[in-house]
């Protein structure tokens, strides 16, 4: 089956983000002066053929905690692992 | 004659720096040794340097895919016996993200890539890269790099600096530790940081570009005689 | 939609007929879509061709000339240098990074097309003023471009040069110049012997939907209001995937497989192969089946004319293909035969086993039309040369002068640019950014290129003639003034729409003064590249053609720097001193004008300062040299005294105004220091040499004295010149 994955990696909580504090610097200048907190993240999106949603959860776990995130620095969150049904670039014949 | 260490210098894809650090292994009077990441293989090694570059395009983070190549299982237990590892730049962020070094690097203070010739402390002289210098020393090398500002989380920091784990801060000419020259915003200034056995080293600036005085300032020269002679100290 | 496809491709009624007449038939869209894109002017020169034959392109130290990928320079020791610059303004123009990031990508793959390896980049940049947050948006987003994509693959970043300039605003100028190395005999250039049935084989990024069109529509016209409809025909840099095909393709040449070498740039695979075949006075059979694709059901058109990225195309010998496929394996990069040479001049393009294009590949390449356009001065162009300010009412204090026109972003530290660039990666790096010229040398010898990028914008805007030709001196100079000798230039020829006489004009007047300057200083062109429609509106660009000059120092340790290095040693000027204001640094930020005639240059006396330059070099005879040029002798002093950080003391000639002694820009000047026990020899070699000096004073102390005049600490001078750019950024 194909799962259709995604997860969202963040700093923690506490670490200096400066892309972060650049965007909060930026917005009060274009008017939004009601912005505070900004934090940049990354969102990564793939697909995975696995047995079933629980061997496909556990794979993604794994991966975003090996490669896709960095512990000293950073959090993930698996924010879906969905059955697929349709036709990826890779399928095509 | 004595033997000349046999330093290696990895090619991961995307490395930069790896032809410099080798050509000044040569101009330091080491051997320098080319090793391809996709091999099992250290070749007989003294020491071994992780270069600079943007390997694997700095994508995903910096370091984060170049850990996993195969050639990291090597440096691995190299490192764990003891054996020299060097980090520069690129290489550093690679031994963070395997766990070799504490903390991590990410994206300057200043969000903008910076090339800059650059004056670091030493502060401890417990590391390949640093015996025979003495603590408080000011060194004159460049730097080049967008994702350079060492952090760590809190506690993480505290045992770096109680266990004496900083090897350069970024300071002035004087050797004064200030703001103004915190090149990348790095914490407590923070250049480069050893393992605590002192054998793995990384740092953010770039000795192999000043060993050669025709063409610059040669704070790297003393760096490198360092990590030749604790690479010869293991023939 | 009811215009006809050929006229939305960008084809005119004529050419369309001629193409007519080629095929003996009406061309299918696929068809019409390559014409449109290899005959477009960005690839054609359709309008320039007729005035480029007037350019000097020969001399014994030129390898290869105009007309292939790049030039070459002999440099001696088996060795060639390889250059070229390009543009990249309209890309940037819509999007500055990206546009930034690929300009760098492609004109490198223009080296290693050529089998060399990529050495050093320059990067010639001109915006409008930085007051404006958009031009300000565009600067920065331009510059970080040409960083993460240059510092990502490895080749340093050693020079350039910035320019403000309000009709540069719609309208960013944006050149890119390489330089590479290579054994001279294992050059990649058509010499090379190609033989029927040799494979193409297409290797690097897969071929996706960016950048069609690119060429024809993007670089081939004005850029009109709401420029965002442009994006999809931006495209999207990989500089990891360019290292290593940088790596990939100089393993390729190292191996001797090859038989030619292609980048895939504008116009994409059409040109790759259409060009290909045509120096090999060939055909080829081209499979659009074969050609790797980032997405599904790109139609055959698409194929044909994408410019996706970090692409290249090997002619192979069919016995050396497993090998060459094996380099690209062991580099992460795939690699695919599209297709072969075949005897007969025919280029046949199949899709689904069905043809789908069928043309004489050198129609496409070297056929294309050629125009003679209309030309005629612009209207008001002798009043505005009249209008000299060389002797103005100045009411305002020197002090305050020199203040005005050191902290103008044109002659500002571009410290805040070059810091962003790696200049150092390759170990070769003698002199950096920030210096007249940058300094490479060549591993295994003494030898060093000397590096140089120059445009003359106020002076091009005046007359394009001189600003052209002041272009070509002031590289050479700049060259010379580090004890190089000139060999051979390239250069970016950016001009507005050739359709108005007025743009052609300027561009015929600026081709024959950078013809009588190469004749006159005996450096070449070997190539380059010309950038019409930078306009929008009616507001075009100030004609600028910007100059890539190549010099070689044969000891690069006899190299002279620009900075005062330490006390008591005598300061002269080489050259002489006119009152010449026009067009000047001082009259556009001091004065608020931009009229006059900009400086003379006497080509003759320019040969002799540089020739004088060169030799007292050689003879180990200066301490410091520093081209005079850009804001006059004061600003050259004042450079000087902050690269070495040392003051000075001069007197100033009390017979003409202080604004002219300290801003006129007059050519042929440099400001040296030597040895008190040189000074003699310095000299007597100038009077040999036919140039004449004046001794200014002596270098030494914290402060600059302008006798009389001005006294100021090095260091706040250093601040107010440092911090300029950076305070205009913070808006």
């Amino acid at each position: 089956m194909k799962f259709h994955c995604s997860v969202d990696v963040r700093l923690k909580p506490g670490l200096l983000d400066p892309q972060g504090k650049a965007i909060e610097g930026a917005l009060p200048a274009m008017g939004w002066t009601n912005v505070s907190d900004v934090r940049v993240g990354k969102h990564v999106e793939f697909y995975v053929e696995a047995r079933d949603q629980t061997t496909a959860v556990a794979q993604v776990h794994e991966m975003a905690e090996r490669l896709l995130s960095n512990p000293v620095i950073e959090t993930f969150a698996i924010r879906g692992v969905e059955a697929f049904a349709g036709l990826t670039f890779e399928d095509r014949p | 004659m004595t033997r000349r260490p046999r330093i290696g210098v990895i090619t991961f894809p995307g490395s930069l720096d790896d032809r410099d650090a080798l050509r000044s292994v040569r101009f330091m009077g080491g051997e320098g040794v080319p090793l391809w990441h996709a091999e099992h293989d250290l070749r007989e090694i003294d020491a071994v340097i992780l270069p600079g570059g943007f390997s694997y395009g700095d994508y995903l983070r910096t370091g984060a895919i170049a850990r996993f190549a195969a050639v990291m299982d090597e440096v691995r237990t190299f490192a764990a016996r003891g054996g020299p590892v060097l980090g520069i730049c690129n290489g550093f962020q690679i031994l963070c993200e395997a766990g070799l070094l504490p903390g991590a690097l990410i994206r300057n203070r200043q969000l903008r890539f910076v090339c800059r010739w650059v004056d670091v402390r030493v502060e401890s002289s417990r590391s390949v890269l640093t015996e025979g210098l003495a603590s408080g020393e000011v060194l004159r090398v460049p730097v080049k790099h967008g994702e350079g500002q060492f952090v760590a989380g809190a506690g993480d920091l505290r045992r770096i600096e109680d266990e004496g784990l900083v090897v350069l801060r970024y300071c002035g000419r004087d050797g004064a530790v200030d703001d103004a020259h915190n090149v990348n915003g790095s914490l407590d200034a923070i250049a480069g940081v050893r393992s605590e056995g002192g054998n793995v080293v990384g740092l953010m600036p770039h000795p192999e570009h000043a060993v050669d005085p025709d063409l610059g300032p040669t704070g790297g020269q003393p760096m490198f005689a360092s990590l030749l002679a604790s690479a010869l100290a293991r023939v | 939609m009811d215009q006809p496809l050929h006229l939305a491709l960008g084809l005119t009624d004529d050419e369309l007929d001629r193409i007519r007449q080629t095929l003996g038939r009406d061309p299918n869209p696929n068809e019409l879509a390559m014409y449109a894109a290899m005959w477009s002017e960005h690839c054609s020169y359709k309008s320039s061709k007729v005035h480029l034959r007037r350019l000097p392109t020969e001399g014994p130290q030129v390898l290869v000339g105009p007309g292939q990928d790049a030039g070459a320079v002999d440099i001696g020791d088996g060795l060639a240098v390889v250059f070229k610059m390009e543009s990249h303004s309209h890309p940037s123009a819509v999007e500055p990074y990206q546009g930034a990031a690929t300009g760098v990508g492609g004109i490198v793959r223009d080296i290693v097309a050529m089998g060399a390896r990529p050495i050093a980049l320059l990067d010639p940049l001109r915006f409008g003023p930085l007051t404006d947050e958009r031009n300000r948006f565009l600067f920065s987003g331009v510059v970080a471009g040409i960083g993460g994509y240059g510092n990502c693959i490895g080749v340093p970043t050693v020079g350039g040069e910035v320019h403000f300039a309000e009709p540069h605003g719609a309208n960013p100028t944006v050149n890119v110049m390489c330089v590479g190395i290579a054994q001279a005999d294992r050059l990649v250039t058509s010499a090379r012997e190609v033989h029927e049935g040799s494979l193409l084989l297409l290797f690097g990024a897969a071929t996706g939907r960016d950048g069609i069109g690119g060429v024809s529509v993007l670089a081939s016209r004005t850029l009109e209001e709401g420029s965002e409809e442009s994006r999809p025909s931006v495209q999207i840099g990989d500089p990891f995937a360019e290292k290593l095909l940088i790596e990939a393709s100089l393993e390729l040449v190292e191996r001797d497989v090859l038989e030619g070498l292609q980048d895939l740039g504008g116009a994409g695979l059409t040109c790759a192969v259409s060009e290909s075949a045509a120096r090999a006075r060939m055909g080829a059979d081209l499979d659009l089946d074969a050609v790797p694709l980032r997405e599904p059901s790109l139609q055959a058109f698409e194929i044909l004319t994408s410019e996706s990225q970090e692409r290249m195309l090997a002619i192979v010998r069919p016995d050396r293909l497993e090998e060459a496929r094996e380099v690209c394996a062991r580099w992460g990069l795939s690699s695919a035969v599209v297709g072969s040479l075949r005897a007969g001049g025919g280029l046949t393009v199949r899709l689904g086993g069905n043809v789908v294009a069928e043309i004489p590949a050198r129609s496409l390449a070297d056929e294309g039309p050629e125009y003679y356009r209309p030309m005629e001065p612009p209207l008001g162009v002798d009043e505005v040369l009249d209008d000299d300010p060389t002797f103005a009412t100045v009411e305002v204090a020197p002090e305050a002068a020199l203040r005005s026109v050191l902290t103008s972003p044109n002659i500002a530290s571009k410290r805040w640019v070059w810091e962003q660039y790696d200049s150092l990666v390759q170990g070769g790096t003698v002199l950096g950014p920030g210096a007249d010229a940058a300094v490479i040398r060549i591993e295994g010898t003494l030898k060093a290129l000397v590096l140089s990028s120059d445009g003359k914008g106020r002076y091009g805007a005046l007359d394009p003639y001189l600003g052209a030709a002041h272009a070509v001196a002031e590289a050479a100079r700049n060259v010379s003034t580090l004890g190089a000798k000139p060999l051979a230039i390239t250069n970016c020829l950016n001009f507005g729409n050739p359709e108005r006489p007025e743009v052609m004009w300027q561009f015929a007047e600026s081709i024959q003064g950078m013809a009588d300057a190469c004749r006159a200083l005996e450096t070449p062109v070997t190539g380059g590249n010309v950038s019409f429609y930078n306009e929008s509106g009616d507001s075009a660009i100030w004609p600028t053609p910007v100059i890539g000059m190549l010099g070689l120092i044969e000891d690069y340790r006899l190299l002279v720097r620009p900075g005062f290095s330490g006390s008591g040693l005598p300061i002269y000027l080489l050259g002489e001193t006119f009152p010449e204001l026009g067009g000047s640094e001082f009259a556009e930020v001091v004065l608020g004008t931009l009229a006059g005639r900009p400086p003379a240059l006497d080509l003759d006396r320019e040969a002799l300062l540089q020739r004088l330059l060169v030799d007292a070099a050689a003879a180990d005879l200066l301490d410091s040299a520093h081209d005079c040029s850009d804001g006059g002798l004061a600003v050259t002093l004042v450079e000087s005294a902050i690269a070495g950080d040392t003051g000075f003391a001069a007197n100033l000639p009390g017979d003409v105004p202080w604004y002219v002694t300290l801003f006129s820009e007059s050519a042929s000047r440099a400001v040296v220091s030597v040895a008190p026990e040189r000074a003699d020899g310095l000299e007597e070699l100038a009077v040999a040499r036919g140039v004449p000096f004046s001794r200014l004073g002596e270098t030494g102390g914290p402060r600059m004295v302008f006798d009389g005049l001005l006294d100021l600490a090095v260091e706040d001078v250093r601040g107010l010149y440092e911090d300029a750019i950076p305070r205009l950024l913070a808006g």
